[in-house]
């Protein structure tokens, strides 16, 4: 009887495997440093500018929930995981950051890490808030901490099932695609335009929404290297829209002034905001100064069109309100559109000045991906109540109406119509929008 | 009862001159709570298209209206007729709710004749004192149109009101009113388009010699932002605008022009199924101290207030201030005492219009302000020496926009029922048009307001009574204008005319759909004698509280009332801001 061998691939796999944990327990167990400039020490926060800072990061928004306490958190944010609800950011000791340094505030806000070494999920964008300055975070901070009540509210916990709510493995994502090496600005750019990039890659974290994701949720890119950046994205059951310079779903055909407008009212003469950009106007983009909207909308404007492939393109053309007016439009979806659409919208897709949105080049139409438009079809929208744009002007759902192959048509029709160059809605994607948004199908 | 915290200003009702008052108070930077009985309701998902076009819940069902169930009014002809209560919509439509009439509302925009405001000095002037018939109480307003100009052109402003001016500062324009009186700016809007109605009635009454000119609508022509930034859509002819909420943003009302502006100011607030019983005073009924509703749940709960305004729907109004004890109640026999004094209404003459099958109408569209008028006889445009009458209305061809459950109108002789009736509406349907006349009701010593001595409502109050019929003086002038209808409906072409022209001898048939337009019971004036309110809506007797709607009418006037109704709350709400507010007490000296 001979001793088994050995073996020494074994046995350097399994050091392997220890030495990898031990990496890995080190990597999830650490909490990791984060420098802020001592500067800092001699400066007092400037409080009112922390206000305004909350209003640039739309931080109230998220951290409050419909009818809550401001900033004491609630408020459900759906994850590829499961439901993550946002924590209590009144500077109450116990469940809110009361007891929070300068620097743990720091940390949570570009690393997404809390004092005790949790991870946050980049639910948090503190992907993006890795690009805000030390002293906007200061006076963020400072503002947080003595203007706001303290509530005593604890944080509620994820809806996440076990195992995918041990939140070691964040530590993983982070060092995968985090990226907290802060904002750079470009020397060859003016001081307008990096204010825009500025604002645009951090504390409006337009990218969350905006930029397409990977396969593991992580942004392709968080600071504009490449022309993915804010080439439009996904959130629920929602398509945001490319920002950048295509001319049929991008902002190509968008003047700055167009930006600045729906940034600050809700509308342009283009397109109206709905869904989740409807809040970020109602809560944000509206209260920004003139100047800091002029810097987003300049920096947006500057930004090259994404890869073509497979996007849509705009050429306007009265072709359809032609057909329609000589009675030879047939289509399923045409007919759809004059019985429940045409009324606001109008023959020619151009809807009217400052109240129904045009159809014709709407970039959230044209976009590659239907949902938002589907979404709208479905369940309506609503305009944001701004000081420039008051009404809140809405439009009715008509999901309880028409059938997945009817908002299919109407769809495709819109999206093939005054111009628009769009690829068909099929049935199956309204289908599943439908069962997001729980809308009911008609009884028929 | 529970009390609540003060308010500056409390508002009874969130109709039209509730939410006009409100802004402006709100923005004088006063607290400002509204108390409305019914509950919100906004465009979207109230109206929402297509679900509001139902003309079985809106217009046979009176999806809008006033829930007579729980609150209503008695009628009578005569004060020794007993009364009994309303209790089918017929001849008139309260609404209810956040947004009141002003949600059902057809949109006709008109302001007033000077010469009403002041129409017994007026006759008076042109035909002598005896020339006012025993019983007509006719009386000055104690205001002038120059007053209320500013007031009637913010209002259009507001409203985004289409039309086209026919005098802008004395200089006469083409294409306008004639007989219109000065105005300060052209209307912020041009015309709606004419539909067939109109464009017939505008060539017929021109041919005749008359003077046509495009009706004032508040259904935007375009599209509009007012002074206020509310966003108003063009209107696009649906034809759904009396009976409904308006799915398109195009008619004005206070969800469309004020209310947006006005939820986002944080000094109101806006408390809806609160049932309002009383006016509460102190115990020298001198001053009002806030007022006392009905919540939700059926609590009683005192509302305390500097200043209490009264802008519920004119019933309402009335019955509020009876109810609380304010000013003295009108005694028919001895002609003493203000409230419930000169109660009238307004006379609707309608007359359908048949079409060779080559004339077009297309009834099932229009809005509900489109048209053309003429005012040729409207209020002393015209000399009444030798008619025998005093006052006169506004002739117009609307088109409103018509479908099967609100009534097909057929030509006299058709079928009432089966194959031969629906051969009739297959042959007239689309070529039917209507024209009519709305006509000045004058006061009478025996038309009046009282509480009813037997009815209740839900909240046990006492009804509201009306005592009201048709006077000799009215129907002959409603006879003369059944007589011009005829002549203008031959001269449209049309080949047989059908309709219902009032007559002497005819009583106020409370079934048959009228108008709304009731008006006076708490009148304006500059005699307290014979008056409620002052000249700024202020309560003679209680120098707080300010009382608006068509109620402080003096006596009826011939246009629609709500363009006089919101320039008199504005009027009001700049009195209160430039004067009442830096020194509170009576505006007038009695």
């Amino acid at each position: 009887m001979s001793r088994p061998a050995r073996n020494p691939w074994l046995i350097a796999a399994l050091a392997l495997i220890v030495a990898a944990t031990a990496v890995v327990i080190a990597v999830v167990h650490h909490i990791p440093d984060v420098a802020i400039s001592s500067a800092l020490a001699q400066r007092t926060p400037d409080v009112a500018r922390g206000e305004y800072i909350a209003v640039l990061g739309d931080c109230a928004f998220c951290h409050t929930r419909a009818g809550g306490p401001s900033y004491a958190g609630g408020l459900a944010l759906s994850s590829p995981l499961g439901t993550i609800y946002s924590s209590n950011i009144t500077p109450e000791r116990d469940t809110g950051i009361g007891a929070y340094t300068l620097t743990d505030f720091v940390r949570v806000m570009r690393l997404g890490v809390r004092p005790d070494g949790t991870r946050l999920y980049p639910a948090m964008p503190y992907t993006a808030y890795a690009r805000v300055s030390d002293e906007d975070l200061q006076d963020l901070f400072g503002y947080l901490q003595s203007t706001i009540a303290p509530v005593p509210l604890a944080s509620r916990a994820s809806d996440i099932a076990w195992p995918l709510s041990i939140r070691w493995p964040l530590a993983l994502w982070d060092a995968a695609f985090h990226d907290d090496s802060g904002f750079v600005s470009d020397g060859s750019q003016d001081p307008q335009w990096n204010r825009g990039a500025y604002l645009v890659q951090g504390l409006a974290h337009c990218g969350t929404c905006h930029t397409p994701r990977g396969l593991f949720f992580e942004e392709k890119d968080l600071s504009g290297r490449s022309n993915l950046y804010l080439s439009g994205g996904r959130l629920d059951a929602t398509s945001p829209i490319n920002l950048r310079g295509n001319s049929g779903d991008g902002l190509g055909r968008w003047s700055v002034a167009d930006i600045a407008t729906l940034l600050k009212s809700g509308r342009s003469e283009h397109s109206a905001v709905t869904g989740p950009m409807a809040d970020a106007v109602r809560h944000s983009t509206q209260y920004m100064t003139d100047q800091d909207v002029a810097a987003i909308a300049i920096y947006l404007k500057s930004l090259s069109p994404a890869p073509e492939r497979g996007r849509a393109s705009f050429v306007a053309s009265d072709s359809t309100a032609g057909s329609i007016m000589a009675g030879s439009e047939r289509t399923p979806g045409g007919r759809i559109y004059l019985d429940s659409c045409a009324a606001c919208h109008r023959l020619s897709g151009s809807g009217e000045t400052s109240t129904f949105p045009t159809l014709a080049g709407n970039s959230s139409v044209l976009s590659s991906d239907p949902s938002s438009l589907i979404g709208v079809i479905l369940e309506g929208a609503r305009a944001p109540s701004t000081a420039a744009a008051p009404s809140g002007l809405a439009m009715p759902g008509f999901g309880w109406r028409y059938n997945d192959a009817d908002i299919a048509a109407v769809a495709t029709f819109t999206r093939s119509s005054w111009g628009n160059n769009a690829s068909p809605v099929p049935a199956a994607k309204v289908a599943k929008i439908r069962d997001q948004l729980r809308i009911s199908r008609p009884e028929y | 009862m529970a009390t609540n915290k003060p308010v500056d200003v409390v508002i009874v009702g969130f109709g039209w001159t509730g939410a006009i008052m409100a802004i402006e108070l709100a923005q004088a930077g006063l607290n400002v709570l509204a108390l409305e009985r019914g509950e919100d309701a906004s465009t979207v998902p109230n109206w929402a298209y297509p679900k509001v076009v139902d003309e079985i819940s809106q217009s046979a069902r009176n999806g809008l209206l006033q829930n007579l169930a729980k609150s209503t009014v008695t009628i009578r002809h005569h004060k020794d007729d007993r009364a009994l209560p309303y209790r089918q919509i017929g001849s008139f439509k309260p609404g209810t709710g956040v947004g009141g009439a002003g949600i059902h509302w057809s949109g006709v925009h008109s302001r007033v004749m000077p010469q009403e405001l002041r129409l017994r000095s007026h006759i008076t002037e042109r035909y002598g004192r005896n020339f006012i018939p025993e019983g007509m109480t006719l009386q000055d307003w104690g205001v002038t149109y120059e007053e209320l100009e500013p007031h009637f052109d913010r209002f259009e402003q507001v409203c985004g009101t289409s039309g086209k001016a026919g005098n802008i500062q004395g200089s006469k324009l083409d294409g306008g009113n004639p007989f219109e009186a000065p105005r300060s700016h052209e209307f912020p809007l041009p015309p709606l388009t004419d539909p067939p109605t109109s464009a017939l009635f505008a060539k017929a009454t021109r041919e005749l010699g008359y003077h046509p000119y495009p009706l004032p609508a508040a259904n935007a022509s375009r599209p509009y932002t007012n002074p206020y930034g509310c966003q108003l859509g063009p209107c696009n002819f649906c034809g759904f605008c009396s009976d409904y909420g308006c799915i398109n943003y195009s008619k004005a009302s206070p969800q469309t022009t004020i209310l947006p502006v006005l939820y986002r100011m944080p000094n109101f607030a806006l408390r809806t199924q609160t049932h309002v019983l009383k006016v509460n005073t102190d115990s020298a009924g001198k001053v009002a101290t806030g007022v006392t509703y009905v919540d939700a749940q059926g609590h009683e709960v005192e509302q305390p207030a500097a200043i209490v305004v009264l802008a519920a729907f004119h019933l309402h109004n009335v019955r509020l201030m009876l109810s609380s004890g304010i000013s003295q109640p009108y005694d028919p026999d001895t002609g003493k005492g203000t409230l419930g004094r000169n109660f009238c209404y307004q006379l609707l003459n309608s007359v359908n219009l048949f079409f060779n099958q080559n004339v077009y109408i297309n009834q099932f569209m229009g809005a509900g302000g489109v048209g053309q008028a003429i005012e040729d006889f409207y209020a002393d445009n015209f000399d009444h020496a030798k008619l025998g009458f005093i006052g006169g209305g506004v002739i117009w061809g609307r088109q409103t926009g018509n479908g099967p459950v609100r009534g097909i109108p057929l030509p006299s002789g058709s079928p009432a029922w089966g194959s031969g009736w629906k051969a009739a509406v297959k042959q007239n349907f689309l070529h039917t048009g209507r024209i009519e006349s709305q006509m000045s009701n004058m006061a009478y010593r025996g038309c009046y307001l009282d509480l009813d001595p037997t009815y209740r409502d839900a909240y046990g109050t006492p009804l509201l009574r009306m005592t009201l019929n048709w006077q000799d003086n009215d129907l002959r002038m409603s006879e003369f204008f059944g007589e011009k209808l005829s002549q203008i409906g031959k001269a449209m072409g049309a080949t047989s005319q059908s309709g219902r022209v009032l007559k002497r001898g005819d009583n106020w048939d409370t079934r048959a759909y009228q108008s709304t337009h009731i008006n006076g019971g708490t009148a304006m004036g500059a005699d307290p004698k014979t008056s409620v309110v002052n000249k700024y809506l202020q309560s003679w007797d209680v120098s707080n509280l300010f009382v608006l709607g068509a109620n402080v009418f003096a006596h009826g006037i011939g246009y629609n009332p709500t363009g006089l109704v919101g320039a008199l709350a504005y009027w009001s709400a700049a009195n209160i801001r430039a004067t009442y507010l830096k020194n509170p007490g009576p505006l007038v000296r009695a």
